[in-house]
């Protein structure tokens, strides 16, 4: 009792920094009441589906900036499905990331690419790791 | 998601149940989104490949009510999925994107998206999407009432479009009696389709080549709603109709100068059923002579035939159409197809004879030529196998103008001629017995679906089948005994088309018009004898030459074969029920997806070949034959067909009379 009160508690400060800190938006709410007694983990479902998929784009998109020259089209194209993915997770800073990288494309800055998408990487790990800690607790809970 | 409640009962729960299709390539977006529909009550598909989509629907026609899907994907263009969608389903489809661009958004609408989405998707934006299944239907509806139902006028209120709206009396009616359409088997009136049948004009093989040949004089650029349907002068058509039409078939014009021809073929096809008969084709290139050989078309091909021609789900590559079963060959199973059922049914029934489906009635020399085309080696392999069997001038063999599907390109403009063709079924010589391929002709379209479909019955409609009978895949595995054994043209000689099985066996056997409207043949093959098939308006050209998709080989197949093939199969199994109901224009209910006309009545026919004097073979009829199912579902969009078939009125009983009873389709090497 005690604990899980603790632990309930914990959640809620955990969830909310996350919003604090803009690394989740409302879309994160929505995916919370889409949930229900039919699917009880719908929203770490979908986290983890979430991130399955993006893992590789990071990586497809990673190696694509590796090349030369960078093949912005394509660049664009990654970007924009990975959009579309952390988007729909409610994942801010990295959506906001994701739109800056695609600017940067579509203006041909390699330079404004790169950059752009070390930003991201970094705040995509940091959502990640948040949010694997969250569910962590969550599961705790039982 | 609940499950609709299938149907019946719904009126108040509509939109619950509502079915949807979500495509998209990202599985978060899937999932999230198939949570939200399913929330909303819809029973609700996903599917994250654009081509496994199109399967789904081509295989289910009728099960779905709408299409949600993602502009970009891999494998394939968001915006080409619901182009395909909109020329062989007719569905409304709504696309969705995290790309609100103008441009892209224009994109949607110029392609005929009914809505666009901008992702993230909100819950609130699913909760109405009912409205566009509702609105189309109401608008086809609409263009219906024109023919003379006039209930659903009434019965449909305007959509409002507003959330209450589900609850709506009429919409859980439309919604009942477009389920129970689907379900039940009687070939609906005209009239009847006022019950909120669907209001989808089912355009048939003959139909569609009728609107062709209309177009095609004119002129493509000058052709306009009015003049055609002035030049089509079918009764009960709107102008409404022609121009929702017209505008797919330019489409699919268009997309065919960037494809290749024979991916295009068959427009018919593609528009009720499946793509393109690409795998008809393949069969083209099978010998119709070697189908008859073996008295086997390899399934596998046929079934691709009866898939590609047949959009219904050419699934059935596995269809095993035996040639021998010549009774399959008639086997409309296309039509099944049609009906939307993706239902393997059609297929197994025999392997729907979507051969038939194409057996014009009165085939001319045009026509057959044409037949030879799109009778692509499978209508031939049917109609051989029927050809040969009957070696007697049965009465002529039916040039059945197996207008398989897969060229339904091609089948479409040959056929055009305005008219059904007819297959002379006094085709004299008996083209069936030389090369069975050309028997095949008809049974192409026949032989596939039928396994043994009957054509027997097919006298009966004045609208000549017109066995696609490119129909797909199906037929060559189906029942193309026909070309195999030479006594099934003896059987053959009965196909006389009755109803002039001009229908294209195309994809869809789009219900041409002509396509046997009496196709009693369920009911009692053995009676319908003279109708039966009277292959004879068929002219089935039966020509080997199997076209490539267009299974219109014109067969010569002797009709009687044929349809002995087709139906022995399907006798057995649709002998009751359906058959008779099908007697209509059968096919003309074409699958009860909407376009599906043409093809059920491939299927139909297979149902109604039902041989009546042959069972012979009727083995592999019986479990593919058209299922009488089949036949009896689809008719919604049937009423429609058979209406217009009624029309047709062409084919005549042929004399030839099918009878089967020579069908030795004993003969015919399965």
């Amino acid at each position: 009792m005690e604990r899980n009160q603790q632990l309930r508690r914990q959640l809620a400060s955990m969830r909310q920094s996350l919003f604090d800190q803009g690394h989740l938006d409302e879309q994160f709410i929505l995916l919370e009441e889409l949930q229900d007694d039919a699917n009880p983990n719908f929203v770490e479902e979908v986290v983890t589906l979430h991130y399955r998929d993006s893992a590789r784009l990071i990586t497809t998109i990673e190696r694509a900036l590796e090349k030369s020259p960078l093949d912005f089209n394509k660049l664009d194209g990654y970007m924009h499905q990975f959009k579309g993915s952390s988007t729909s997770i409610g994942a801010k800073k990295v959506k906001a990331e994701s739109t800056q990288f695609r600017e940067y494309c579509e203006a041909g800055n390699g330079e404004g690419c790169l950059k752009t998408f070390q930003l991201l990487k970094r705040d995509y790990a940091t959502l990640r790791r948040k949010l694997e800690a969250y569910f962590q607790v969550l599961l705790c809970m039982g | 998601m609940s499950t609709a409640s299938s149907s019946v009962t719904v009126s108040d729960q509509f939109p619950a149940g509502l079915r949807v299709l979500v495509v998209d390539d990202d599985p978060t977006c899937l999932r999230i989104l198939e949570k939200m529909l399913g929330t909303c009550l819809y029973e609700v598909t996903k599917c994250n490949r654009a081509e496994i989509a199109l399967d789904m629907l081509r295989t289910n026609k009728n099960g779905y009510d709408i299409v949600i899907s993602d502009v970009h994907m891999p494998d394939m263009d968001g915006f080409k999925l619901l182009e395909q969608v909109g020329l062989e389903m007719d569905l409304p489809v709504i696309m969705m994107s995290a790309d609100d661009s103008k441009q892209v958004v224009m994109k949607g609408v110029t392609h005929g998206a009914c809505d666009y989405l901008i992702k993230p998707v909100r819950i609130e934006a699913l909760k109405n999407i009912w409205q566009h299944v509702v609105r189309k239907r109401k608008n086809e509806w609409k263009d219906l009432e024109q023919s003379g139902s006039v209930e659903e006028g009434d019965r449909q209120p305007k959509p409002s479009e507003e959330a209450d709206y589900s609850s709506s009396a009429n919409e859980g009616n439309w919604r009942t009696s477009k389920r129970r359409k689907d379900e039940e088997e009687e070939i609906e009136e005209r009239d009847d389709t006022s019950t909120l049948k669907k209001p989808r004009v089912v355009w048939s093989v003959e139909l569609h080549q009728q609107f062709v040949s209309a177009v095609n004089q004119l002129g493509i650029d000058k052709a306009v709603p009015k003049k055609i349907l002035e030049l089509m002068n079918v009764p009960g058509l709107t102008r409404e109709n022609v121009a929702s039409h017209l505008q797919k078939y330019r489409l699919y014009l268009r997309r065919l100068s960037g494809v290749s021809p024979h991916q295009g073929n068959s427009f018919i096809s593609s528009h009720s059923q499946e793509p393109p008969y690409g795998s008809l084709s393949s069969l083209s290139g099978l010998d119709f002579q070697t189908l008859a050989a073996t008295g086997q078309i390899p399934a596998q091909s046929l079934a691709t035939l009866q898939a590609a021609g047949l959009a219904r789900s050419a699934a059935k590559p596995g269809l095993p159409m035996p040639l021998v079963d010549q009774r399959n060959i008639f086997s409309f199973d296309n039509q099944k197809l049609r009906f939307g059922e993706g239902q393997p049914q059609h297929m197994s029934s025999g392997k729907q004879m979507n051969l038939l489906h194409g057996i014009p009635t009165t085939m001319d020399s045009k026509q057959l030529v044409n037949l030879h085309h799109s009778a692509q080696s499978l209508g031939s392999l049917n109609m051989q196998a029927s050809a040969h069997g009957n070696p007697s001038g049965q009465s002529s063999p039916l040039l059945m103008q197996m207008a398989q599907p897969q060229s339904r390109g091609q089948i479409l403009t040959e056929t055009s001629g305005g008219q059904v063709p007819r297959l002379p079924t006094s085709v004299g010589h008996p083209i069936l017995s030389n090369g069975a391929a050309g028997a095949m002709l008809a049974i192409n379209g026949i032989g596939e679906n039928s396994r043994g479909t009957g054509y027997n019955s097919v006298s009966q409609t004045s609208s000549v089948l017109n066995f696609p009978l490119n129909h797909s895949a199906e037929l060559p595995g189906n029942s193309f005994p026909l070309g195999s054994t030479p006594g099934i043209s003896a059987g053959m000689s009965t196909l006389t088309t009755k109803g002039g099985f001009q229908e294209e066996i195309n994809s869809d056997i789009k219900g041409s018009g002509g396509f046997m409207p009496s196709y009693d043949i369920f009911n009692d093959l053995q009676q319908h004898k003279p109708h039966n098939w009277e292959l004879q308006n068929v002219g089935f050209a039966f020509d080997a030459s199997q076209h490539s998709n267009s299974l219109q080989a014109s067969v010569d197949v002797t009709p009687s074969v044929l349809v002995n093939q087709g139906y022995s199969s399907s006798q057995r199994n649709v002998q009751n029920s359906n058959v008779s109901a099908m007697g209509k224009p059968i096919f003309s209910v074409g699958e009860g997806s909407e376009h599906g006309i043409a093809l059920n009545v491939g299927q139909h026919l297979n149902s109604l070949l039902v041989d009546n004097s042959t069972r012979v073979k009727s083995e592999r009829v019986t479990d593919t034959s058209c299922q009488p199912t089949l036949l009896p579902q689809h008719f919604g969009q049937e009423d429609l067909m058979s209406a217009i078939l009624k029309q047709q009125d062409g084919l005549g009983p042929a004399e030839n009379d099918f009878e089967f009873d020579g069908y030795s389709l004993d003969n015919i090497p399965v």
